[in-house]
């Protein structure tokens, strides 16, 4: 295929150009430096919120890869949709899982201290 | 390939239509089996955020057996290796044979790297007698009934009329304590697993713990693997010079694998590594 | 690549049989064996998983055999458990997943997109042999040990005691799970990635959106089985204690685990069928489909909504309360799509010019089955009549008039449907017929008496039972061997077509999808160029041709646009 072909199909072909190197060493950058930093929260101990400050610090390292790395922002919106679909799928797994074991988790605790006390 | 025939496209399959077709066809099926694996690993996830919501003072105590360091140090390797991958594919765009071919050896190498971290980090683990599942008695009383205990530092946070039955432990937790010797805020009592104080059910759920890990890192290696016998496959096929600007499916989709591959660690790291 | 040697079309008359095609392209095993052509592929398909249903069926009549007199007849109860066990798990696995898709979908649906193969040819032959492996595990596991655990493989029954039947099975169900994501992967692409000119989603036939729909669960649902039974295996050979309540780990999570892939799974089983009985109802009608977009996004949403109502198989499996609600309120709302379906099924037949042809004899037995099958489902989505029924006869025969009444049938129907267009030989529609009848009888027999013993309490998946339902049992095991003859009288006349059965034109039934034009059977490319798609459901655009034997299309014929 021609250069003035490429040019003629337009928009289709916006995977095809290469990411400028100074974007992806860019990412690479952010991305140590963010793991630079979970590493660094994690020597406190911030309670309650130690796990919603790690997550969040992963999944903008994870959008990073993504959308950068991976060329979903410069990609088919299709291709968007399928990978964050799949994640509502996980979310609905996990947290109705998450749900019904929390609420027979009583049922499991009072269990076990019947059998420690036969013991 | 009989069924290529397309004449100056050496590797143009017979039902697609142009090269755009083959690449575009290909990226859909390589995303759609990304997202296989994030499904995959959700049961994983799924595990693991069940027994954490449950058990999160075990998943504290039991974090702290894993090497902060060494985990730092593989997360670093793995988001090198996705620079790399990038950077190959970038290559690839442009024609570069002889960088695709750099950026592939040095992903490859990362990659080898990761491996061999995840090697000491598990010999290590093994050798304390942390093994995946395994009788719950073999655990307590191979591993920590030695004294190589200590280098296990582990908290059990007790509750107040714990610390009686403590003093009946006697010298294990001290031992554990002087190992230890962090600086935690909260009264936490140190125990070694095999101390009796440390009821029954709570060294179940450590078990756990580790056979989660174990499942996780496994199957993230296993994964890492796989994308090693790829990515060499893909650097034999650059350096015949197989690639080219309107033919690197390959290159990217493989790229796709493996920077998912980090994704998932990304994830991993601060879960198993991280939890104070 | 050969030219095929396609002889000059007459301009009214299409091209009805090739001398050379893609049965006799190329010869010797090995071109089998190692064929990227997913005509042959799905051929193979049909061949393993005929076998696999033949093999399940034994099963079935032992158990049939077993319970015909109250005690114990010929079996022990250990070997009971084990014949059960193997009956579903083969059925299950081995048959209904693949049957529709792998066998059927893979000869008919590049056809039907006038496209030359599938997106990945080699990863559909790749998935064919993770077929042949698992399937492969699992005779070893017959034939070595004893599995007794049920198809479910619910822990802790599965992780104690002689567990090595469970490894083998389960790595074999691992590798029969790969096998069907690579199908619905393939799928998936190729649908989006191969349609012809003028083909837009709205033109899309609706057997190619029920793959469509079966291919999103397929991708999202069976890794999550796949990573359970790794789990499982784990379980059971290291003792990992995430499923064993001895080491603090929890067998509940692993019926949620299971369930999350297989609820879809059971999805995955009728939405294929679903979308050969509305390619068959509408061609045997001879009548434009009605309600054609709510049939297309009525299967869409059955594959979204699939992933919603898992937690109805956990109704008494200590399941909190609070999910038993939410569960069974949206598992009510997944009849109304399938309900969509019948009724537009039913609206299409109404008026339409009907031809009880062998395929639209299963249809419309399909849609009598379904409905009694559907509709009994709701008995168990309410939680107050669910604790009564759960583990009885009822829910026995609930899924069978599902899967063996719906998803079987269905088979049948598209097997008869498209069997001209994948041998390129006629069946004699007499014996065919009698076969369908028989069958149908057989399995209401079989059946219909399992609602009502599980109304009065007898248990499943046990090996014997009081004298009070003898005559139930007796029924059942009546029906079962005339179903069984039924499906003889089946296979006999399909086989016999193959030696004896007289030329079939390209279009013998008067259907407008595009496989039918290419000749029958079709040659190893298919279609030389792709051909222009309109309308899949415009009868008009084809008319009867004495002198073909079949229906051809009509010259100059000008589309009626709707509005």
């Amino acid at each position: 295929m021609t250069a003035t072909d490429h040019a003629a199909h337009g928009d289709h072909h916006e995977d095809h150009h290469a990411l400028p190197l100074w974007m992806l060493v860019g990412t690479w950058g952010a991305l140590m430096g963010l793991t630079l930093l979970t590493v660094f929260s994690a020597q406190f101990d911030l309670g309650a919120f130690d796990l919603p400050i790690a997550m969040g610090i992963a999944t903008i390292k994870a959008m990073l890869v993504l959308l950068i790395f991976m060329h979903l922002g410069f990609d088919k919106g299709f291709h968007s949709l399928l990978i964050f679909g799949s994640l509502l799928f996980v979310f609905l797994f996990i947290s109705f899982t998450l749900m019904d074991r929390g609420q027979y988790q009583g049922d499991i605790t009072v269990k076990d201290s019947e059998k420690l006390l036969s013991d | 390939m009989s069924d290529h025939g397309h004449g100056d496209k050496p590797f143009l399959a017979h039902h697609f239509e142009d090269e755009d077709h083959q690449f575009d066809s290909g990226k859909l099926g390589i995303w759609a089996f990304l997202v296989t694996e994030v499904l995959f690993f959700s049961g994983l996830f799924c595990a693991y955020a069940i027994y954490r919501s449950m058990h999160p003072d075990v998943f504290q105590y039991a974090a702290q057996a894993l090497d902060t360091k060494l985990g730092a140090i593989n997360t670093s390797v793995l988001i090198l290796s996705s620079l790399t991958a990038a950077w190959a594919v970038r290559n690839a765009q442009l024609g570069q044979k002889k960088a695709l071919c750099l950026n592939l050896a040095i992903t490859i190498a990362c990659a080898f790297g990761f491996m061999g971290i995840k090697y000491l980090e598990y010999s290590h683990k093994i050798h304390l007698g942390i093994i995946p599942g395994n009788s719950t008695e073999q655990y307590l009383d191979g591993a920590f009934g030695e004294p190589k205990a200590e280098q296990v530092a582990f908290v059990v946070p007790q509750e107040g009329e714990g610390e009686e039955q403590h003093a009946a432990g006697g010298e294990h937790a001290d031992d554990a304590a002087h190992a230890e010797g962090g600086g935690q805020d909260h009264a936490h009592e140190l125990a070694p697993w095999n101390d009796p104080a440390v009821d029954g059910i709570q060294k179940q759920n450590l078990a756990i713990f580790f056979a989660i890990y174990y499942c996780m890192t496994g199957l993230h290696g296993i994964h890492v693997l796989l994308g090693i016998v790829v990515l060499v496959w893909l650097l034999s096929r650059a350096l015949r010079g197989h690639f080219t600007p309107t033919y690197y499916g390959p290159i990217d989709f493989a790229a796709l694998y493996w920077h998912l591959v980090d994704l998932i660690w990304i994830y991993l790291f601060p879960l198993l590594y991280l939890i104070n | 690549m050969t030219q095929v040697d396609v002889p000059v079309i007459a301009p009214d008359r299409p091209v009805q049989h090739l001398d050379h095609n893609y049965i006799n392209h190329s010869k010797g095993i090995l071109s089998w064996l190692l064929t990227l052509d997913h005509k042959r592929i799905g051929l193979m398909y049909l061949a393993g998983i005929s076998a696999s249903f033949f093999l399940g069926g034994l099963f079935a009549m032992a158990i049939r055999l077993e319970l015909f007199a109250p005690g114990m007849q010929f079996m022990s109860a250990e070997q009971y458990n084990q014949v059960f066990t193997l009956h579903g798990a083969v059925m299950v696995f081995l048959f209904i997943i693949p049957g529709i898709p792998a066998a059927l979908g893979n000869v008919v649906l590049p056809l039907m997109l006038g496209a030359k193969d599938v997106a990945f040819p080699r990863l559909n032959l790749g998935s064919f042999y993770l077929w042949i492996s698992g399937a492969g595990f699992f005779v070893y596991t017959l034939l070595t040990k004893g599995l007794d655990t049920g198809w479910t493989f619910y822990t802790p029954y599965s992780t104690t005691g002689n567990n090595t039947a469970v490894i083998s099975a389960t790595f074999g169900v691992f590798l029969l799970g790969f096998s069907s994501i690579f199908t619905g992967l393939n799928f998936l692409v190729t649908i989006h990635k191969m349609r012809p000119p003028g083909m837009t989603w709205h033109k899309l036939p609706l057997f190619l959106w029920g793959m469509y729909g079966t291919a999103i669960m397929q991708i999202l649902a069976t890794p999550v089985l796949g990573i359970t039974l790794l789990l499982l295996i784990m379980e059971s050979t290291l003792g990992i204690g995430i499923f064993d309540p001895n080491k603090g780990g929890d067998p509940v999570l692993y019926q949620h685990f299971f369930w999350f892939y297989s609820h879809p799974a059971v999805y995955i089983m009728i939405l294929p069928a679903m979308a050969v009985i509305s390619e068959v109802i509408a061609a045997f009608s001879r009548k434009h489909i009605f309600g054609y977009r709510m049939i297309a996004y009525s299967s869409v949403s059955i594959a979204l909504l699939s992933f919603l109502v898992w937690g109805h198989h956990m109704f008494v499996s200590s399941e909190s309360t609070l999910a038993t609600l939410i569960f069974s309120a949206i598992t009510f709302s997944i009849a109304i799509p399938s309900a969509i379906k019948v009724f537009n099924w039913l609206a299409t037949l109404y008026k339409g010019s009907v031809a009880l042809n062998t395929p639209m004899l299963y249809a419309l037995e399909f849609i009598w089955l379904f409905t009694i099958g559907g509709l009994t489902g709701l008995f168990l989505a309410v939680l107050s009549t669910d604790v009564a029924l759960h583990d009885t006869y009822f829910v026995v025969a609930h899924f069978h008039y599902v899967m063996v009444g719906g998803t079987l049938f269905a088979f049948f129907a598209g097997l008869h449907y498209w069997w001209p267009k994948m041998t390129g030989k006629m069946y004699s529609e007499t014996s065919s017929r009698l076969g369908s009848i028989v069958a149908f009888i057989g399995f209401n027999l079989a059946f219909f008496p399992q609602f009502i013993m599980g109304s009065r309490g007898m248990p499943r998946r046990y090996a014997d039972y009081k004298p009070d339902f003898e005559l139930f049992h007796q029924l059942s095991s009546v029906g079962t061997a005339i179903l069984g003859v039924g499906l003889a009288i089946v296979a006999y006349s399909l086989v016999r077509s193959l030696f004896s059965g007289k030329k079939a034109p390209a279009n013998p039934w008067g259907s407008a999808t595009i496989e039918w034009e290419c000749p029958s059977p079709p040659p190893h490319h298919n279609f030389d160029h792709p051909p222009a798609a309109t309308d899949p459901y415009d009868m008009e655009r084809v008319e009867w041709n004495e002198e073909v034997g079949g229906y051809v299309p009509v010259q100059g014929y000008r589309p009626v646009v709707h509005h």
